[in-house]
């Protein structure tokens, strides 16, 4: 970037260096402010704990909190999780997709015939590369869809809630019509690892390697911002507070890669795969949250650190301004509907996997969680802000809630109650939090 | 003022602008030089902002002729304008307030590392230099834009405007949302830029601001030119009558200037 004119010219007649006290203090003060993001984040994390906490005091038996029951909660609550990254960025751009869920139905049918009817006729039955196929299918119908939906809503101008309305009907309607209503299953035996259960995992070993790579990852990431920062002779975390922070992340992680290694193969498989009976085999983490992680880690870095994410927020904060700082505006929102469409074909790869099975059926209402997680991740239907790692989090509330209640034995229509009114409490919390921080 | 010799910077020749069956702008024909502040005035929805629009991009001209440095140059979107130098100060600010003053000022041209992924750093770095130049006293760098008060916005939106070369500036109203001091230093930063040799189109409602920056006055009325005059020849009551009656300083009889008191 070439110097300018002005940033090479004289100062201004006023231009003068700041007071040194104000400055002290008005970075400090701004340094607070730029942690908020982090503090609600950090308000999610303790909301969360606090619903862990209460359900394992009142559950009977006290079941919440046990290895089992988590490890079933992550995997629960992946397809959910993978699907709202990407209705973050739908929202934050002032969007909505309401046909998540019959678009999933739709591609999930197709992976299915795919994998069930066509491959082995070519392919040979059970052969390596078949789940390698249906799921790039998956994909790619997922990421054609959306950019079908969104050239609509960004060229032609026809309101995304209306696109997608019809979206909702006409996706759900194909996947009647793909099998004629019928069940398709089963579904290829690779295939199904990507829905978790007991083949789906990757075992107690490679659990651990994955941890200590996130912790290794999480370090490299705190030195390097604080190299790019010391170059530039910017304000950084006081030493202390960078180490407490690497420490509890590393900290956090491992002990979920503990606890979650708790989890054991049933004795029954156990001696299927022929160790001593008796003999404590990790599951470990299943394929589907390793999918989930991956998304949000990928999604996180496309919405902060890529040109792509930049205009995502700035059309979402004020579409005219980002139009008259030469964006593609329309370019942009298309995109945002495909990589939405791809993050379905990947979920419904995953539920379909789950199910061993697919059915037109599939994912019924599921739009409205996704929304859900989203919304009571913190992302705001007036546009412009919402975060990732927030949806992620607001679906982990979400299927904390449904997880617990199931346990308790409530019934269903009790437990819609219950979320419906979660969701609307989290965002009026957040209203009135951020009209307060707005002042 | 510029003494050069060549063509003006920008020639704006018979713009026509029609919004349904309205003429916003009606065969404007204006220019500017290298270096000129040209003040454009008029009353409201005399279009003004509609006229420069067309230079800016933000809303293409049906018909006429725009020449930058004598050569005819095709604009209809704001990329088109800021490939040719032209940069504008929005009355609106067009500020994403939702992001921090860096981002606002780099928006739609990021600065990104060799791998393609933001310098948000580099970002933050180049924007504390300029604002340190433009308003030492804006420190908030990493908050989003719209908890800045209107002076600090407008900091940003004029840095955004100024970081890039820019050669031609387009300037909409802009110390309407400004407090004393502010409003002096952006007519400090007015002259300085001229002194630069960049060209810069004023718009104002503030007379006083116009006579004291400008170099020439055009005014418009209805969508009309009614004249372009230089600042030096002309009466501040004279550009009045020319803004409100519509009549150039050598038809405006005694009578009328009366009237307008």
């Amino acid at each position: 970037m070439a110097e300018t004119k002005v940033s090479a010219a004289e100062p201004l007649p006023e231009a003068q260096a700041p007071e040194r006290d104000e400055h002290e203090a008005r970075s400090i003060r701004s340094a607070l402010r730029s942690a908020e993001i982090d503090a609600r984040l950090a308000g999610m994390l303790a909301a969360l704990a606090i619903i862990w906490v209460v359900f394992q005091t009142i559950t009977p038996g006290h079941t919440f909190m046990t290895p089992r029951n988590l490890w079933n909660l992550s995997v629960q609550t992946s397809v959910v999780a993978i699907m709202a990254t990407g209705m973050v960025l739908i929202i934050v751009t002032r969007n909505i997709d309401l046909s998540v869920g019959a678009v999933m139905a739709a591609v999930g049918m197709v992976m299915a015939v795919v994998q069930h009817d066509w491959l082995p006729e070519w392919l040979g039955f059970d052969h390596p590369l078949t789940w390698v196929v249906a799921v790039i299918v998956g994909l790619v119908l997922g990421a054609a869809i959306g950019a079908f939906q969104g050239a609509i809503v960004a060229y032609v101008g026809v309101p995304a809630f209306i696109v997608t309305l019809g979206g909702y009907l006409v996706w759900r309607g194909v996947a009647w019509w793909i099998a004629s209503g019928q069940t398709i299953a089963p579904m290829d035996t690779l295939f199904r690892r990507l829905g978790g259960g007991a083949e789906g995992t990757i075992g107690g070993t490679w659990s651990w390697i994955v941890g200590i790579a996130a912790c290794v990852g999480i370090v490299l990431l705190q030195v390097m911002r604080r190299r790019r920062r010391a170059r530039y002779g910017f304000r950084l975390r006081p030493m202390w507070a960078e180490i407490v922070l690497g420490v509890v992340a590393c900290g956090a992680v491992l002990l979920a890669i503990w606890y979650l290694n708790r989890y054991y193969l049933p004795p029954g498989l156990v001696e299927q795969r022929g160790a001593a009976p008796g003999t404590n085999i990790s599951l470990g983490l299943a394929i589907p949250v390793l999918i989930a992680l991956g998304v949000m880690i990928v999604m996180t870095f496309i919405a902060n650190r890529r040109r792509f994410g930049r205009y995502v927020y700035g059309i979402g904060g004020n579409p005219e301004a980002a139009e008259l700082a030469g964006i593609k505006t329309k370019r942009t929102i298309v995109k945002t509907f495909t990589l939405m469409g791809l993050l379905v074909g990947l979920a419904a790869a995953v539920q379909i996997a789950r199910l061993n099975a697919a059915v037109s059926s599939l994912g019924v209402g599921m739009e409205l969680n996704v929304i859900a997680a989203a919304v009571i991740g913190g992302t705001s239907f007036t546009g412009g802000i919402g975060t990732v790692s927030g949806a992620v989090l607001g679906a982990l509330v979400m299927q904390s809630l449904v997880s617990g209640m199931v346990l308790m034995g409530i019934e269903a229509p009790l437990q819609d109650i219950v979320v419906g009114i979660v969701l609307v409490l989290a965002v009026t919390l957040d209203t009135i939090i951020r009209r307060r921080s707005a002042k | 003022m510029s003494q050069q010799m060549g063509p003006p910077l920008v020639e704006l020749q018979d713009i026509r602008v029609a919004f349904g069956g309205v003429h916003a702008v009606d065969g404007v024909t204006v220019d500017l030089l290298a270096g000129e502040v040209v003040g454009l005035v008029g009353g409201n929805g005399a279009g003004k902002t509609t006229l420069i629009k067309t230079l800016s991009g933000a809303h293409p001209a049906d018909s006429g002729t725009i020449l930058i440095d004598g050569e005819p140059v095709t604009i209809t979107s704001p990329r088109d304008a800021k490939a040719l130098g032209v940069e504008t100060i929005y009355q609106t600010l067009a500020l994403a307030d939702n992001v921090d003053a860096p981002a606002n000022v780099f928006l739609g041209r990021e600065l990104t590392t060799r791998f393609g992924n933001l310098d948000d750093d580099a970002m933050e770095d180049a924007t504390r230099k300029l604002m340190n130049r433009l308003n030492p006293k804006f420190l908030n760098f990493v908050v989003p834009v719209q908890s800045l008060s209107g002076g600090q916005r407008q900091s940003v939106a004029i840095a955004r405007a100024v970081h890039f070369n820019a050669r031609i500036l387009i300037m909409d109203e802009p110390t309407a949302a400004l407090g004393p001091a502010e409003t002096k230093q952006v007519r400090d930063l007015i002259k300085q830029l001229r002194h630069e040799g960049i060209g810069i189109f004023l718009i104002s409602h503030d007379i006083h601001d116009v006579f004291d920056l400008s170099d020439r006055i055009s005014v418009m009325l209805q969508g009309k030119l009614v004249g372009t005059v230089n600042k030096d020849d002309v009466t501040v009551d004279e550009v009045l009558a020319m803004i409100i009656l519509g009549k150039l300083p050598e038809e405006v009889t005694q009578k009328d200037l009366a009237e307008l008191h």
